[in-house]
C-alpha cells in the first residue's frame, strides 16, 4: 500500500534554493561594481570568502552527520559568504574573509542547528566580531578606483610588505565623525571629504567592497520587492524612519547634523535595509512586526552614527534587533480570523 | 543621608510591591498529589508497586517513589511528569515492565465458571456477573489493567488489541525527513 | 457587472487545470454492476443498516439509517439485490476498512413510488425540512453536513441565503457544470431554501471564471433557457413547458442576485465566501448563521430542489472524472455508490501518467489507496494525478521562516510557528497558537519553499490533542469509578464491622440479661 499521504498534492515551484539565487542574483549589480571599483584584492577576498563558507558549511554537516549535498546546494552558505565579504574593507587580508566566514557559518548559524535556527544575522555577527577583534584590518578604507597590479594585489590579499598609506583614508561617515570631533563643521567636512554625496551614490567613495553603491543595492533590493521574496514592511520602515530622523535634525542644526540624502547613500544602510534586515530567520513574521523591527534598526542605525563612538552602527543596530526578534513575534500577533486581537472570539452584534 | 532615604525608599516601594503581588497573583495551587494523579493513566493497575494511581501519586510527591514506575502512562507519561516536577525524563524502569499497547479485558463465556473472582479484583467495576453467572466485561469502562487476568481460576480471561478503527484513526506525523 | 467585494487574507492563485473537463458536454454514466455504500457517515457517526443481506431493494428505497439528528438516511441507487454487508476500504486516509452495504444491480432501475410537492410555496419549512431530510440530502461541497439540519437556525435573524459556485480547487468543474446545464433547478433550489429560511435576498455566487455558468443562471433567472440541452438524467431533467410543474415563477426569482467573485483560492470556502460577500466574519467557534448568512452549494440547491418537487431522493450526482491520468476526463452524472474503477473506465481508463488516486481537488482531497472504493455524496470530483501531483513526497528542506505560510494563511494563522511546536510535539504551545483555527486548506503548504508537509503535521498534531484529551476523559472516568467503588468497599467494610459489633453488643447484651434470670426481650 502506498504511504499514508495528505493533502494538499500541489506544490508551488518556488524552493528555498530558488529564493537564495534571486537575493544573489539581486546583489550581483553592487558586487560586480565593487570589484571593478577596488580592483584585483577585492576579487581575491570575494573568492576567499565565499570559498571558505562553503568549506566551513560542509565541515559542519559532516561532523553533525547529516547529508552535505542538499544543503549546500541551498545557496544559503554560499549566500552568507557573499554577504560577509560584501561587508568587508575591500583590501582586507585573506585571514580576515576566512575568520569572518568561519563566525558566519560556524558560530551564527551552524551552531544554534543550521539554517533556520540561528538568532542573529551570520554576516553581521562575523562583521561585528571581525570589527571589535581587528579594529586596524577593518577600518583600513581604500580609495576606488586605484586599484594596483595583479603582483601587488596578491601581496595585498595574501600577505607580505605592501605601502598602503597612500591608498587609504577615511570613510565619508568616520571622516565627519573626526571632524566633528576636532569642532569643524558639516560644510567644512563635506569639502575636505574627497567624494561628493553623488558620486558616493553611484559608489564611488571609500567603504566596504560591496556596500559603497547605494543606486545598486537598493535596485537589486527592488526587484526583489518585485519578485516578491522580500515584502515592503522592513525596507520601507527602516529607511523612513533613518529620513525621518536624519531631516528632524537636519533642520534643527544643519551644520551639525547631515541630512537624510548623505545617511542614504552612504555606509552599510542599503545593504542592511534590502539584503540584511530582511533576512528571514532573524526578523519578525508579521508585517507589523516587521514594520517595528525595521524601525528599531533605522533609529538604532542613526543613534550610532549620529552620537556613538562607532562612525557606522548597521551591524550593530541588526544584532539588536535581531534579539528582539523572538519578543516582537511573541507580541505582535496578526488577528486570527473570526477572533479579536487578544485572541478571543469575536462578539456577535447584537448578543452578550 | 538623601541617598539614604532614598534606598530605604526604594526597599519600602519594593516590599510593597513583593506584597502586593503574593496576594494578587497568588497561585490557588493544587496539592501536588493532586497534580499528580491527575496525570497518572488512573488504570489501578499496581504495576508501579503501588495499590493504585493514588498511592503512586502520593509516593512520588513524597519522593519516595521515581516518575518512571508507570507503564501504561508510557514514555509520554514520564515526560509529562517530568514536566510537572521540573525533573529530567527517563526511560521506563524495566523492572515494572513495558509499555505495551493498549488492550482491553475479553472473557471467553464458554469457559467462564461464574466465580466473582474476577468482579472483586476489577478495580473500576468494569466486570458485570453473580455468582454462578456467566460474566461480561464492559468494554467502555475497562481500563486494561490486567488484575483480572491472574485471578481467574479457569484462565478465560485474555487481554485483546484495541483495534485501529476509522473513529479512532489519527493522523500520523510526517515521515521526517529534516534533520 | 462590477462588484465591490471585502477581501480575506492569505489565498493563493492556482492553476486552474479546469478546461480539462469542462469543456466536455455532462454524460451520464450508466448503473455499475455493483454499487457499494458505507455506512460511516461524517464525525464518526454511523447509520445501520436496514435491508439485511438477499434482499431486494429498488432504486430510492432507503437502505440505511439512524434515528441521530446529525445522521441522514441511504438510498439505493438502483434496483437489486444486497448481496453483501461487510468490512471494505472506504473513503478515508486511513486506508482502513468500514462497514458497507453491497448490492449487485439488475439492470432494471425499478424506482420506488416518489411523492412531490407540487407547490411548495405553500408548505410549511418544517415540512420542507422534513422532506430535505428524508431525501437524504447533505452538503455536497465535499463536507457532507446535514442539509436540513443546517436549514434550521434556531432562534437567530438570517437575512441572506448564498449559494456557493465558487469552485476555487482545480481541476474540480462539477458545480460549474452543473450550472450550465441545469440553471433552473439550481434556482429553484434557491427558491426552496429563502422560503425555509423566511429570507428575502440570495445570493449565488460564482468566480469570475465561470462566465458561461454566470450567463446560464442569468438567463434562466430571466425565463430562458439554458444555452445547451438539458441533461439527460432523470434527476436533472428541466420541466417541460411552461410551469408544469407549478414551481416558482420568473418573478420570484427577483431576489436572487448572481455574482462573479475574484478566482482565488480558497474563496469556495464557507466562511471566506461569506466574508467576500458580505464582510462579515464568522467568530471561531461559531457558524454562519451567527452572522445572519447560510451558506449551501449550487449543488446542495439542485438537489433540494429534486427532493422536494420531483420527491426524488439523492441517489446521484454530478462528479468531476479528470485530471492528467484519465483518458477522457469530463463531467459524469454518477450514481452515489458507484465505485470508481468502474467511472474512470467509462471515462476511457487510466493514462500510463496515472500515479495517484485523488477523492476532491488537489488542495483538500483524499489520497486513496485503490479504485475499488465507491463514490459518497459529496465526492465533487476524481482525480487522477501523474507525478508532478505527488509532491508531498518531495525532499523537505528545514523551515527558513520565510513567512510565505503566514502570508498565504486566510485564517491569519502563523504556520512556521505552528510547525515548530507541533514537530516538537509541544501541543500546549500549538494550541495557544491556534492551532484548532487551521482549516486545513493547504495554503501555507502549498507556497511552502521547504516543501514542509505543513497540513499533516498539523492534522497529526490536532489528531494528537484529541487523543490526549479521550485519554484524560477515559482517566478521570476511571478514577471516578475506583473511588466510587473505593467509597462502597469503605462502607461494606463499616457496615460488616458495624453489624459484628451490634452482634457482638447483643449477643454481650444477652449474656448479661440472662445472667439476673429476665425473660429473653422479644423480636
Amino acid at each position: 500500500m502506498k504511504p499514508i499521504l495528505s493533502a494538499p498534492f500541489s506544490r508551488d515551484d518556488t524552493g528555498v534554493s530558488a529564493i537564495m539565487r534571486k537575493v544573489l542574483l539581486a546583489l550581483t549589480p553592487a558586487t560586480v561594481i565593487g570589484l571593478l571599483l577596488f580592483g584585483w584584492p577585492a576579487l581575491f577576498l570575494f573568492v576567499v570568502t565565499v570559498g571558505s563558507a562553503l568549506l566551513w558549511e560542509a565541515l559542519c554537516l559532516l561532523l553533525a552527520g547529516k547529508a552535505v549535498r542538499p544543503t549546500l546546494l541551498d545557496y544559503s552558505a554560499l549566500l552568507t559568504g557573499w554577504l560577509v565579504a560584501l561587508s568587508l574593507p575591500p583590501w582586507a587580508p585573506w585571514w580576515i574573509g576566512v575568520t569572518g566566514s568561519f563566525i558566519a557559518i560556524v558560530v551564527g548559524k551552524q551552531v544554534y542547528g543550521g539554517l533556520g535556527q540561528n538568532l542573529f544575522n551570520p554576516a553581521m555577527l562575523a562583521r561585528v566580531a571581525l570589527l571589535v577583534s581587528f579594529p586596524l584590518e577593518m577600518t583600513t578604507w581604500v580609495n576606488p578606483l586605484n586599484a594596483p597590479g595583479w603582483a601587488d594585489s596578491w601581496t595585498i590579499a595574501f600577505g607580505g610588505d605592501f605601502a598602503f598609506d597612500s591608498y587609504t583614508g577615511a570613510t565619508l561617515l568616520g571622516h565627519l565623525k573626526t571632524e566633528f570631533s576636532q569642532g569643524r563643521g558639516l560644510s567644512a567636512a563635506y569639502a575636505s571629504g574627497g567624494y561628493g554625496t553623488l558620486a558616493s551614490w553611484f559608489g564611488v567613495t571609500r567603504g566596504s567592497l560591496g556596500e559603497t553603491s547605494a543606486i545598486a543595492l537598493a535596485g537589486g533590493g527592488l526587484w526583489l520587492l518585485r519578485q516578491k521574496v522580500i515584502t515592503w514592511h522592513i525596507p520601507v520602515s527602516l529607511l523612513a524612519t533613518v529620513i525621518v530622523l536624519a531631516s528632524l535634525f537636519t533642520l534643527i542644526d544643519g551644520e551639525r547634523y547631515p541630512g537624510p540624502l548623505f545617511h542614504l547613500g552612504s555606509g552599510a544602510l542599503m545593504l542592511v535595509a534590502f539584503f540584511i534586515a530582511t533576512d528571514y530567520v532573524t526578523s519578525p513574521s508579521s508585517p507589523l512586526g516587521q514594520l517595528l523591527f525595521g524601525a528599531g534598526c533605522g533609529a538604532i542605525i542613526f543613534l550610532i552614527r549620529t552620537w556613538g563612538a562607532f562612525p557606522e552602527g548597521a551591524g550593530f543596530a541588526v544584532l539588536l534587533m535581531n534579539s528582539l526578534t523572538p519578543v516582537i513575534d511573541h507580541y505582535v500577533r496578526p488577528r486570527i480570523y473570526g477572533r479579536d486581537l487578544k485572541g478571543r472570539p469575536l462578539e456577535l452584534e447584537g448578543s452578550q | 543621608m538623601l541617598g539614604i532615604l532614598l534606598v530605604c525608599a526604594l526597599f519600602a516601594l519594593f516590599g510593597l510591591l513583593l506584597g502586593y503581588s503574593a496576594i494578587h497573583f497568588r497561585v490557588e495551587g493544587d496539592p501536588l498529589v493532586e497534580k499528580i494523579d491527575a496525570v497518572l493513566p488512573q488504570t489501578q493497575c499496581g504495576q508501579c508497586g503501588f495499590p493504585g494511581c493514588r498511592p503512586y501519586a502520593e509516593a512520588i510527591a513524597k519522593g519516595e517513589a521515581d516518575i518512571n514506575r508507570c507503564p501504561p502512562g508510557g514514555e509520554d507519561g514520564v515526560k509529562a511528569l517530568a514536566e510537572l516536577l521540573g525533573v529530567e525524563a527517563k526511560p521506563l524502569d524495566d523492572a515494572v515492565g513495558g509499555e505495551k499497547p493498549k488492550a482491553l479485558a475479553v472473557i471467553d463465556e464458554q469457559k467462564c465458571i461464574g466465580c466473582t473472582l474476577c468482579i472483586q479484583a476489577c478495580p473500576v467495576d468494569a466486570i458485570l456477573g453473580s455468582a454462578k453467572h456467566m460474566h461480561t466485561v464492559i468494554a467502555s469502562e475497562c481500563t486494561g489493567c490486567e488484575l483480572c487476568v491472574p485471578v481467574c481460576p479457569v484462565d478465560c480471561i485474555a487481554m485483546e488489541r484495541v483495534a485501529e478503527t476509522l473513529a479512532s484513526w489519527k493522523w500520523p506525523q510526517p515521515r521526517s525527513v529534516l534533520p | 457587472m462590477l462588484s465591490r467585494f471585502w477581501e480575506f487574507h492569505g489565498g493563493v492563485r492556482l492553476n486552474r487545470h479546469k478546461e480539462l473537463s469542462s469543456e466536455q458536454p455532462l454524460a451520464v454514466a450508466p448503473i455499475p454492476k455493483q454499487l457499494i455504500y458505507p455506512l460511516q457517515q461524517r464525525g464518526g457517526l454511523n447509520s445501520k443498516a436496514l435491508v439485511a443481506v438477499g434482499d431486494q431493494v429498488l432504486k430510492g428505497q432507503i437502505i440505511a439509517g439512524d434515528d441521530h439528528p446529525l445522521s441522514v438516511p441511504t438510498h439505493a441507487a438502483s434496483s437489486g439485490v444486497v448481496t453483501a454487508l461487510e468490512y471494505r476500504p472506504v473513503p478515508h486516509p486511513s486506508g482502513l476498512d468500514g462497514l458497507c452495504l453491497v448490492i449487485d444491480t439488475d439492470g432494471l432501475d425499478r424506482a420506488v413510488r416518489t411523492k412531490s410537492v407540487k407547490d411548495f410555496n405553500h408548505s410549511k419549512p418544517d415540512t420542507l425540512r422534513r422532506r430535505i431530510r428524508e431525501a437524504g440530502v447533505v452538503g455536497l461541497g465535499g463536507a457532507a453536513f446535514p442539509t436540513a439540519t443546517k436549514m434550521n437556525t434556531g432562534n437567530r435573524t438570517i437575512d441572506l441565503l448564498v449559494l456557493n459556485g465558487a469552485e476555487c480547487e482545480p481541476y474540480i468543474t462539477c458545480d460549474d457544470c452543473l450550472l450550465r446545464t441545469t440553471p433552473d433547478s439550481v434556482l429553484q433550489g434557491a427558491a426552496i431554501l429563502m422560503r425555509i429560511l423566511g429570507v428575502e435576498r440570495c445570493i449565488i455566487a460564482v468566480e469570475e471564471d465561470m462566465p458561461e455558468a454566470a450567463q446560464a443562471l442569468e438567463k434562466a433567472k430571466l425565463g430562458g433557457r439554458p444555452p445547451s440541452p438539458p441533461a439527460p438524467s432523470p434527476r436533472f431533467a428541466l420541466p417541460d413547458g411552461e410551469g408544469s410543474k407549478g414551481v416558482a415563477d420568473a418573478t420570484t426569482y427577483s431576489n436572487i442576485e448572481i455574482l462573479k467573485v475574484p478566482s482565488k483560492y480558497p474563496t469556495g470556502g464557507e466562511k471566506q465566501l461569506i466574508q467576500v460577500l458580505t464582510g462579515r466574519e464568522v467568530p471561531v467557534r461559531g457558524i454562519p448563521a451567527d452572522v445572519g448568512v447560510v451558506c449551501q452549494n449550487v449543488g446542495t440547491a439542485a438537489a433540494v430542489y429534486a427532493a422536494v418537487v420531483e420527491g426524488a431522493p439523492l441517489t446521484s450526482r454530478i462528479v468531476t472524472v479528470t485530471g492528467p491520468g484519465v483518458a477522457r476526463p469530463q463531467n459524469v452524472v454518477a450514481r452515489i455508490g458507484t465505485p470508481i474503477a468502474e467511472l474512470v473506465a467509462y471515462c476511457g481508463g487510466y493514462t500510463e501518467r496515472a500515479q495517484r488516486l485523488i477523492m476532491g481537488g488537489p488542495m483538500m482531497g483524499l489520497a486513496l489507496p485503490s479504485d475499488e472504493l465507491p463514490t459518497i455524496k459529496s465526492t465533487n470530483c476524481i482525480l487522477v494525478a501523474d507525478s508532478d501531483a505527488v509532491g508531498g513526497e518531495k525532499q523537505a528542506l528545514p523551515c527558513i521562516r520565510c513567512g510565505a505560510c503566514s502570508e498565504a494563511c486566510p485564517v491569519n494563522l502563523i504556520p512556521q510557528q505552528l510547525y515548530w511546536h507541533s514537530r516538537s510535539d509541544q501541543l500546549k504551545k500549538a494550541q495557544a497558537y491556534n492551532l484548532f483555527d487551521c482549516i486545513e486548506c493547504g495554503c501555507c503548504d502549498y507556497v511552502c519553499p521547504s516543501h514542509i508537509p505543513l497540513v499533516q503535521y498539523f492534522r497529526a498534531a490536532k489528531g494528537r490533542i484529541l487523543d490526549k484529551q479521550r485519554e484524560q476523559q477515559k482517566a478521570d472516568h476511571a478514577r471516578l469509578r475506583f473511588e466510587a467503588r473505593q467509597a462502597r468497599k469503605e462502607r461494606e467494610k463499616r457496615e460488616k464491622e458495624e453489624a459484628a459489633r451490634r452482634k457482638k453488643e447483643a449477643l454481650a447484651k444477652a449474656a448479661t440479661d440472662e445472667s439476673p434470670g429476665r425473660p429473653p426481650p422479644s423480636p
